[in-house]
């Protein structure tokens, strides 16, 4: 995927475009209407984010996040957005020296944190895995999870915290 | 700069999530730039998220999607590309707060809070709301409990209250079990921004009474 993505930012390649647009299209399109987002609307989104995808090409850099993880950001920026009509504020960006080019060993380790954070995901109880994707994916509150579920928002607070930490200690 | 004061695991989680309202995640923007943890913390985060993209069980596309997205890209390059701002190292306020300010700190237009305090409500949606505080050096914001939560990161001196004392880029969250008085350093004016999803208790009658007026 970040060969793909390197072709797209560097030269434009639409072949390329093709081949991210045939794996994150359907995704994104899924992650919208389990966000809440109705078909039609999901299918015009993510258009719009996949057309993001091209047009702001030269901000991706591999050595800062996966492709599915800057995909990520800006799908989920046009779900608040479209859900919400919020800004979402972003930190400033951090100025870089004169050496622009990312340390090819950066690339590789972001890489396989991505598989390895994957794997670390499957190895979670079931029930840790469903609240981590309710926070992500269900557009709930911490109090709106309690709601639903009727526990105590000090046993999902702790949950979600559990869950995290699993994960640190599993990429660590 | 040492920070000592974070954002929770559970807010950098909510700011990753987009689940914020827009004042919580002003004030997550404006920590991130300056707290190097917190943002390599919400890196982290994000990349979760990207791991739950790829894990999205596909919903298959419009047969005209390509062609259609092709289609918007190719509009979308005739507007002319946004002006990214250069960036100002002698700014006292983060970049995202800028953005909300139209400036740094004397693009501010500042209103009387009471007691010396002034503040300037910024334009967030209505889910939350955020707002610039100036309290004087030495001086105090009147004692006050929380219906909901509230984020104040210090962008500029530091005030102390019954927990501990927070300088610049340190940020406190309080919720309905924290009441405080939070007093500003003596040495120098404290700036703070604040945000809140529910108004302020007051102990004492009078600021109860000025509470509707000065919208805290």
């Amino acid at each position: 995927m970040t060969a793909l993505m390197l072709s797209v930012r560097d030269r434009r390649d639409e072949a390329a475009f093709a081949a991210l647009f045939s794996h994150f299209a359907p995704r994104v399109k899924a992650f919208l209407i389990r966000s809440g987002t109705n078909r039609g609307l999901a299918e015009e989104c993510t258009q719009d984010v996949m057309a993001s995808v091209w047009t702001k090409a030269h901000q991706f850099d591999p050595s800062r996040a996966s492709v599915a993880t800057w995909i990520y950001t800006i799908a989920r920026n046009r779900k608040i957005d479209i859900l919400r009509r919020e800004r979402r504020p972003e930190p400033e960006d951090l100025t870089w020296g004169p050496e622009a080019e990312p340390d090819q060993i950066d690339v590789l380790a972001l890489q396989q944190d991505h598989v390895a954070l994957g794997r670390a995901l499957e190895t979670l109880p079931e029930k840790q895995r469903e609240l981590i994707e309710k926070a992500y994916f269900g557009d709930l509150s911490h109090s709106e999870i309690a709601e639903i579920t009727g526990l105590p928002l000090g046993t999902i607070k702790s949950r979600i915290r559990l869950a995290l930490d699993r994960l640190r200690h599993a990429l660590a | 700069m040492t920070i000592k004061h974070h954002l929770s695991d559970k807010l950098l989680l909510a700011y990753s999530a987009g689940t914020l309202p827009e004042a919580f995640s002003l004030v997550a923007a404006a920590h991130l730039s300056l707290c190097d943890e917190c943002r390599a913390q919400a890196a982290a985060l994000d990349s979760v998220g990207g791991v739950m993209l790829d894990r999205c069980e596909a919903v298959a596309m419009e047969n005209d999607s390509f062609a259609a997205t092709m289609a918007r890209i190719k509009s979308s390059l005739d507007m002319a590309p946004v002006a990214v701002p250069p960036s100002d190292d002698a700014a006292i306020l983060p970049r995202p707060l800028r953005d909300y300010i139209g400036g740094d700190l004397d693009a501010v237009r500042w209103r009387p809070a009471g007691g010396g305090v002034r503040q300037a409500i910024l334009p967030t949606s209505r889910r939350a709301s955020a707002r610039l505080l100036h309290i004087p050096a030495g001086m105090a914001v009147p004692d006050h409990g929380h219906r909901g939560t509230e984020l104040t990161l210090v962008l500029h001196g530091a005030f102390r209250d019954q927990t501990d004392r927070f300088g610049r880029g340190d940020v406190e969250v309080a919720d309905q079990s924290l009441k405080h008085t939070p007093v500003a350093d003596i040495g120098e004016d404290c700036i703070c921004l604040a945000a809140t999803d529910a108004p302020l208790r007051f102990s004492g009658l009078l600021p109860r009474i000025a509470q509707p007026f000065l919208r805290i």
